[in-house]
C-alpha cells in the first residue's frame, strides 16, 4: 500500500487521532495525537493489509519555535518467510509524535516493538522526551548524572564535569588553544 | 685503565647506571592494550607486520595496565571515559609515559567547540609525555612519537636536577 492508503486507512479507523497527514515531506508522515498512539501503534502492526511489524528508527525532533518536541517512529514491513500469502510490495510508513516541550510525555511502545526499548532510551537521554510505561527508562549513551537533555537546541554546554573544565571555561582561562 | 681491563670475562658489559637503566626502559616500552576510537586502527596497523612496532621493543601490548609502562591513548575521550583513563593510568607502576595520540586527544580535535561529551585535551585527565597530531595520525607518525619518547628517556637521569633543586629552595625560601 503507498503512503496516502496507509493514511486514509487510518483516518477511517482513527477519527481525531490523525492529526496532519504530510505526503509531501521528503519522508512522508502522518502526525498521531500522542494519548492514543499506542492504539495506532497495535493497528499497525497488527493490521493484515500493513503488518508494519519492523521499528526501523526512532528520531527525536528539537522544535524550538513550536515549543513541542516529536518522536518520529520510522516503520517498515519485513514479509514473514513462511507467510501464505506474499505481500505485494513492502510497505514503509513513518508516524510523527508531537509533545509539549515543558512537559515532554509520550506513551512507550517498547511493547508493540520490542526496538523501542533502546530507541526510546535514547530520545529520553538526549532530548528529554518521557516515554510513559517504558521497562526501563534510563541514560543510555551519557553518563547517569549527566545534567540536560545534549540534542535540545537550548542546551548548555557543561563548564565542568567531575573537575575537567569543559569548553567553556576552557577558552577563558587557556591561552594554549 | 691497567686496572680495570682483563678483570672481566668478554660479554659483560661496562657501562654507566643511567645509560643502562635508560637503555633498558626505553627498548621495552610495553604499551596498555588500550583503544578508544579511530585512532586505535592505526595503532593497531603499527603494532602489526607491515610497520613493525616489535622492530623498537614496545609491540609487547599488555592486557593489564600492571604490567604495561606507557599509554597510547588512541582515540576520542569522553567525560564518560576520562574517569576511567585516570583510573587505567593510576593503576600503572611507575615509571609510566603517556602518549596523547590524534587530534581528540592533543587538545578536543574536532569536537573542541560542537562536542558536549568530549574532553578538550587527554592532558586534563592524565599529564602527557608526548603529542603525536593527526586525525588519525599516519602510522608512521605515531612511530615518530615513540621514538621521541625513548628519546626522552634515553636523557633522564636519576641523579637530583641540579637546576630544579635550585628552584626548589628558591620556592620555599
Amino acid at each position: 500500500m503507498t503512503f496516502e492508503q496507509i493514511a486514509s486507512l487510518l483516518r477511517e479507523r482513527f477519527a481525531g487521532a490523525v492529526e496532519e497527514v504530510v505526503p509531501q515531506a521528503t519522508r512522508p508522515y502522518v502526525t498521531v495525537a500522542a494519548e492514543r498512539w499506542p492504539e495506532v501503534a497495535r493497528f499497525l502492526r497488527d493490521e493484515p493489509r500493513l503488518k508494519l511489524n519492523f521499528l526501523r528508527c526512532v528520531s527525536s525532533l528539537d522544535l524550538l519555535a513550536e515549543d513541542s518536541l516529536a518522536a518520529v517512529y520510522d516503520l517498515a514491513t519485513v514479509p514473514d518467510a513462511e507467510a501464505e500469502e506474499v505481500l505485494s510490495c513492502p510497505h514503509t510508513f513513518a508516524v510523527r509524535v508531537v509533545t509539549d516541550r515543558a512537559a515532554a510525555h509520550i506513551p512507550s511502545v517498547a511493547g508493540v516493538w520490542p526496538a523501542a526499548d533502546w530507541h526510546e532510551r535514547e530520545a529520553f537521554d538526549l532530548m528529554g522526551i518521557v516515554f510513559d510505561g517504558h521497562p526501563d527508562l534510563r541514560r543510555i549513551l551519557c553518563p547517569e548524572d549527566w545534567v540536560g537533555h545534549p540534542l535540545r537546541k537550548d542546551y548548555e554546554f557543561p563548564v565542568e564535569y567531575h573537575g575537567i573544565p569543559g569548553t567553556t571555561e576552557h577558552e577563558l582561562n587557556s591561552p594554549r588553544h | 685503565m691497567s686496572w680495570i681491563e682483563n678483570r672481566f670475562e668478554e660479554g659483560v658489559i661496562v657501562t654507566s647506571l643511567d645509560w643502562a637503566i635508560n637503555w633498558g626502559r626505553s627498548n621495552s616500552l610495553w604499551p596498555v592494550t588500550f583503544g578508544l576510537a579511530c585512532c586505535a586502527i592505526e595503532m593497531m596497523a603499527l603494532g602489526a607486520s607491515r610497520f613493525d612496532l616489535d622492530r623498537f621493543g614496545a609491540g609487547a601490548f599488555r592486557p593489564t595496565p600492571r604490567q604495561a609502562d606507557l599509554m597510547i591513548v588512541a582515540g576520542t575521550v569522553t567525560y564518560k571515559m576520562a574517569s576511567r583513563v585516570r583510573r587505567l593510568f593510576n593503576q600503572m607502576g611507575e615509571p609510566k609515559f603517556v602518549i596523547a595520540m590524534g587530534a581528540c586527544t592533543v587538545g578536543g580535535g574536532p569536537y573542541f567547540k560542537h562536542g558536549y561529551h568530549v574532553v578538550k585535551g587527554v592532558d586534563l585527565v592524565v599529564p602527557v609525555d608526548v603529542y603525536v597530531p593527526g586525525c588519525p595520525p599516519r602510522p608512521e607518525a605515531l612511530l615518530e612519537g615513540i621514538m621521541r619518547l625513548q628519546d626522552r628517556i634515553r636523557h633522564t637521569s636519576r641523579a637530583r636536577d641540579p637546576r630544579a633543586a635550585a628552584a626548589r629552595a628558591a620556592q620555599l625560601a
